[in-house]
């Protein structure tokens, strides 16, 4: 090991892993919906991130690394033991067939420009946890599939078949959540169809 | 019926993850067909709600300072051996090694890790990550995956097209890596931050080592810019032109 390599593998973690910070902190709340357990896995997180850094893969993806890291940790923590044991067994099967087409006007597209977050955050909440995190991995940090693929370990099909589901299954869980929302809003006989 | 196909790949076109031979024809389709047209604003009404909804949670000021005492010292002291070592090696190395030897050695590393990346992201089944000839979609795809922004130049009138952009790492440094065409010929632009760089550079236009590749490099705005490919050196240099004109 030479100086200026010690120092640049100081340097470069701290420059790769601390502006991730506030993305992971919120990943791992969704993961744990605790505060102080959130804490807990993103502290361990970047314990274990240090210590595995020197064998990193340069030219690989830093952010699906870590995110791996924090995910896997998750996993094996007790609470993520309990959450993996309740998923389906049928749970990354193919779809039956094309999902249908969102219909126009839709309590979705009705309300979720004007309702608030809290409809659409309570659905994410309820969604189970391999849904939650494949639907947060590619719309709220953007990952490419690629990078999902990385960070979750699965094929690339899979990550598409998941995420398939994961949306169709949050379509679903709005739908009476919106209904329920609207009927409170919208005065009875108004025509709210479009 | 037509449209059941179409629509069980709309989410992956709204992704952005289509093939970049799909595409064309994909948005063609999905711009003017009436049934997928409302569905695909549906859709994208729902990404966009997740994209905010999902931001929700944000630690403690507690947390964040706490984080950050512990972590500088922690890495400090990971390499704190490796520092005292390094340091015997040093005084012994380096009265053998002139500065100058050191500073081409780094720089010569970075310019063959410059060509390594180019050549394997084009054998790459996919080598962008952001498919797009658009430089107004392919440089907020960058936002919030690299710690600097930077300008994509305007290219009408000449031959030269964007194909699109990936995310790229040089030295554990994050960057872009940006690929254009010009008459068959792929060339690589990558961005870094000049500072995150660990050998210093000087402004040049050269073929790297034993490689039948042209390159050039510049720093401009605290941003390091690498052009390279097997494109003749006058393209290069007008790829180099257009981006030192854009920043």
């Amino acid at each position: 090991m030479d100086l200026s390599g010690a120092n640049l593998q100081i340097d470069s973690f701290e420059e790769l892993a601390l502006p991730l910070f506030d993305q992971l902190y919120n990943f791992a709340h969704w993961l744990t919906q605790n505060r102080d357990e959130a804490e807990d896995l993103v502290q361990e997180t970047y314990v274990k991130a240090l210590k595995g850094f020197p064998s990193f893969q340069l030219g690989t993806n830093f952010r699906a690394w870590i995110y791996r890291i924090m995910r896997n940790t998750f996993l094996t923590s007790r609470k993520g033991l309990k959450v993996t044991m309740t998923v389906p067994l049928d749970f990354d099967e193919e779809e039956e067939g094309p999902e249908p087409a969102i219909e126009h006007a839709t309590p979705e597209t009705l309300l979720l420009a004007s309702s608030s977050h809290e409809s659409l955050q309570r659905a994410i909440d309820e969604l189970p946890v391999q849904f939650r995190e494949i639907l947060l991995l590619c719309e709220v940090e953007e990952m490419s599939y690629q990078e999902i693929s990385d960070t979750l370990a699965v094929p690339i099909g899979t990550v598409m078949s998941r995420l398939s589901r994961a949306r169709k299954t949050l379509r679903n869980q709005l739908r009476p959540q919106l209904q329920q929302e609207a009927g409170l809003r919208i005065p009875r006989g108004t025509n709210h169809g479009l | 019926m037509v449209c059941e196909s179409w629509k069980a790949r709309l989410d992956t076109y709204l992704d952005g993850e289509l093939p970049h031979e799909e595409l064309r024809t994909f948005d063609s389709h999905v711009r003017h067909c009436p049934a997928c047209s409302p569905d695909a604003l549906s859709r994208v009404q729902l990404k966009r709600a997740i994209h905010l909804a999902g931001k929700r949670f944000t630690p403690s000021a507690e947390f964040r300072k706490r984080m950050q005492q512990s972590m500088a010292p922690k890495a400090r002291r990971s390499f704190r051996v490796g520092w005292m070592l390094a340091a015997a090696v040093v005084l012994v190395v380096g009265t053998l090694t002139s500065t100058y030897l050191g500073n081409r050695s780094g720089r010569d590393q970075v310019f063959s890790e410059i060509a390594d990346l180019h050549v394997a992201t084009l054998a790459s089944s996919s080598p962008v990550d952001v498919i797009s000839t658009d430089r107004h979609t392919v440089k907020p795809w960058f936002q919030g995956k690299i710690p600097f922004a930077f300008n994509l130049p305007e290219l009408q009138n000449n031959e030269f097209s964007l194909l699109g952009g990936r995310m790229t790492y040089l030295e554990q440094t994050p960057g872009a890596h940006l690929i254009y065409d010009v008459r068959k010929h792929h060339i690589s632009v990558f961005v870094f931050q000049e500072r995150s760089l660990p050998a210093k550079l000087s402004d040049s236009a050269f073929q790297p080592g034993k490689l039948s590749f042209n390159m050039e490099t510049w720093s401009q705005g605290g941003l390091r810019y690498f052009v390279i490919g097997d494109a003749s050196a006058a393209d290069i240099d007008s790829l180099a032109k257009l981006f030192k004109a854009a920043s």
